[in-house]
């Protein structure tokens, strides 16, 4: 439809990794964020990355859009080099992200904010012409609407909307134009018990080919929508596995669950 | 972009059925203005007519140009004034004035684009030069820039013929009217402020103005999204900058002259304050806010005078009446008004509730 990359491009691609980090480090000052991050997803692939505070997840995402730029290593994106790209230029090439704490439009609509996602990765971004009624991205954005579950409110403010359904909106706005790979930084917090099993079944059914990683404390949450995990610990990568494994780890349990009961992720 | 719904789709409504739409849409308050703003040559002296109405409206129009901005896009530029003085300068450079030994003699369909284009350009490079800047830091960079421009013009003979700038230029003649009459001058201004106003109510709502409004709100998100904040931000500056270009054009048409203090810090500052005081919120408060201005220095002198008072204190009094609307009502002169509409409904629905419980009671 728009930004598309061409075909040959996207099959040349697809032998490369969705996501590769080279060595990634980042520095506040004297603190290390993050360091020395080394980290690969294939396109497709669905992984979490879990820490306690303070371990760097939200920082690495930083570094993958490109809101903080890492200090040192390499971030390929389908095998290009886009570590010194500016966030737009990355969004454009089909990254998203979601925010921990929401970060929307709230003078606008509900159908106005996700009409602007979808603008901002068409190539008319800068239309001075309104809108008609039938405009494919007009279409494009109610139909987001739609699978988030806020067909009801899509012309209200959305500063006037529920916390809930702010967190909705935030995952329609990752959803606009064509993502390939998206960042969600804690889509659960916040959220009530019934909004957390709706969040689950956006995730798992979503297309296939839209990798995602996904940083969530809730464990009921996280392990139930990816197939691999990324343990971190101040800065650095502590340990990867399938979800099984990590949950069973009793490094893991010892610095993450704090000892605590194991079955009771499984709620 | 390609086409991608092979759908038939409903034939979409014709341009006019949807300016109806419109139409149909405003209120009895803006059918009130329309018809006392066309009738107005029959009811207002000429004085009234050019010093006052064509004057604010020009005023408007410039300030127009900053509510796009800072209302839709918080970006708050004092170099709107530069560019329409620097427009109404090309006109004279170009056109023609008095100063025969610079003014290049242009007809006006030359002169008046040309000064258009280049006003804008220099609008868009003073954005590009500011727009990385945020609040005091973009008031400070325009400032700087805007008063280089008056010094600049107070000091060039060569260009700028220096401290007495240009007389003597005339609107021009063409279909057969002279627009510098004044019945003619003022529905030319009327059309011109009507159209800036209409086009930027438009463009508020367009996918443009939606995502300038957008990087107000959330400039980090918006990169998120995929635009490019910087580019959209100088975008704006452009078009902002067209609007104050075509004042401008009035303006020296208006003024029949143009010197360094067209462009000076006091003018420059002037505007800041007619968009405040009309109002930032709606594209109509800067009008509004021109004419309480205009209003104001016309006025005041006289005001002072009879109670006993300086007339040269006039600035006192424009101060004052700014600070009394800033701080009981952020929103402007605008804002109070959209307060008193929003009481009078609500009592309207309150008295049409009673009403009703009254009907149904035996």
């Amino acid at each position: 439809m728009n930004a598309l990359p061409s075909r040959e491009s996207l099959s040349a691609a697809s032998s490369a990794n969705a996501l590769e980090l080279r060595g990634v480090s980042r520095l506040f000052g004297a603190l290390a964020a993050l360091s020395d991050i080394t980290l690969s997803v294939r396109p497709g692939e669905r992984r979490a990355v879990l820490g306690s505070n303070g371990a760097g997840k939200t920082t690495l995402f930083n570094c993958i859009t490109g809101d903080f730029p890492p200090s040192s290593g390499i971030i390929r994106f389908f095998g290009e080099d886009v570590t010194a790209f500016p966030p737009h230029e990355r969004i454009r090439r089909g990254l998203r992200r979601t925010y921990q704490i929401s970060s929307l439009f709230t003078g606008l609509s509900v159908l106005d904010n996700v009409y602007l996602a979808c603008r901002g990765v068409s190539r008319s971004r800068f239309s001075l012409l309104r809108p008609r009624r039938d405009e494919a991205l007009m279409h494009a954005a109610e139909g987001l609407v739609e699978a988030v579950h806020l067909a009801p409110v899509r012309d209200r403010l959305v500063g006037e909307l529920a916390y809930g359904q702010q967190r909705q909106l935030e995952i329609a706005l990752a959803l606009s134009g064509a993502p390939r790979f998206i960042l969600f930084d804690e889509p659960a917090a916040g959220l009530s018990p019934t909004e957390r099993r709706d969040l689950v079944h956006i995730l798992t059914s979503l297309p296939g080919h839209i990798g995602y990683i996904i940083i969530e404390h809730d464990m009921d949450v996280a392990l139930r929508v990816v197939e691999s995990v990324t343990m971190m610990h101040n800065g650095r990568i502590f340990k990867e596995g399938r979800p099984e494994d990590i949950e069973t780890d009793p490094e893991v349990q010892e610095l993450y669950l704090g000892g605590g009961d194991p079955g009771g992720a499984h709620g | 972009m390609a086409i991608t719904d092979t759908r038939p789709l409903d034939p979409p409504a014709p341009a006019r059925d949807r300016l109806g739409e419109v139409i149909a849409r405003q209120g009895a308050a803006f059918w009130v203005v329309v018809v006392l703003m066309l009738a107005m040559p029959l009811i207002a002296p000429t004085f009234w007519l050019v010093q006052i109405f064509a004057y604010a409206m020009i005023l408007g129009m410039i300030a127009l140009s900053l509510m796009f901005l800072a209302g839709y896009g918080g970006i708050v530029s004092l170099v709107q004034m530069t560019v329409a003085a620097f427009a109404a300068y090309l006109v004279a450079i170009f056109g023609d004035s008095a100063i025969a030994q610079i003014s290049l003699k242009w007809p006006w369909w030359a002169a008046v684009p040309v000064a258009v284009v280049i006003a804008t350009l220099f609008g868009t490079l003073s954005g590009a030069l500011s727009v990385r800047t945020e609040g005091i830091y973009t008031i400070m960079i325009t400032l700087a820039i805007a008063s280089a421009f008056y010094y600049l013009c107070l000091q060039n003979y060569t260009i700028f013929n220096g401290f007495s700038g240009f007389n003597g230029i005339l609107p021009p003649v063409f279909l057969g009217i002279d627009w510098g009459g004044n019945v003619a001058f003022y529905y030319l201004t009327l059309a011109c402020a009507a159209l800036a106003c209409a086009v930027v109510v438009y463009v508020s709502r367009a996918p443009f103005g939606l995502a300038l409004q957008g990087t107000r709100d959330n400039p980090r998100r918006m990169a998120a999204l995929g635009f490019n904040v910087v580019a959209h931000r100088i975008a704006a500056y452009a078009f902002a900058s067209v609007i104050a270009a075509f004042a401008g054009v009035l303006l020296v048409w208006y003024q029949r002259q143009v010197s360094p203090g067209t462009a000076g810090v006091g003018p420059v500052v002037d505007v800041l304050i007619i968009a405040v005081v009309g109002g930032m919120s709606r594209p109509i408060g800067p009008f509004i806010g021109a004419l309480v201005y205009v209003l104001l220095r016309t006025f005041a002198l006289d005001l002072l005078e009879a109670v006993g008072l300086d007339g040269k204190r006039f600035q006192l009094l424009v101060g004052l009446g700014f600070l009394v609307i800033v701080l009981f009502s952020p929103d402007g002169l605008v804002g109070i008004w959209a307060r008193i509409t929003e009481r009078y409904r609500r009592s309207r629905e309150a008295r049409a509730a009673q009403m009703r419980i009254g009907g149904d009671a035996p």
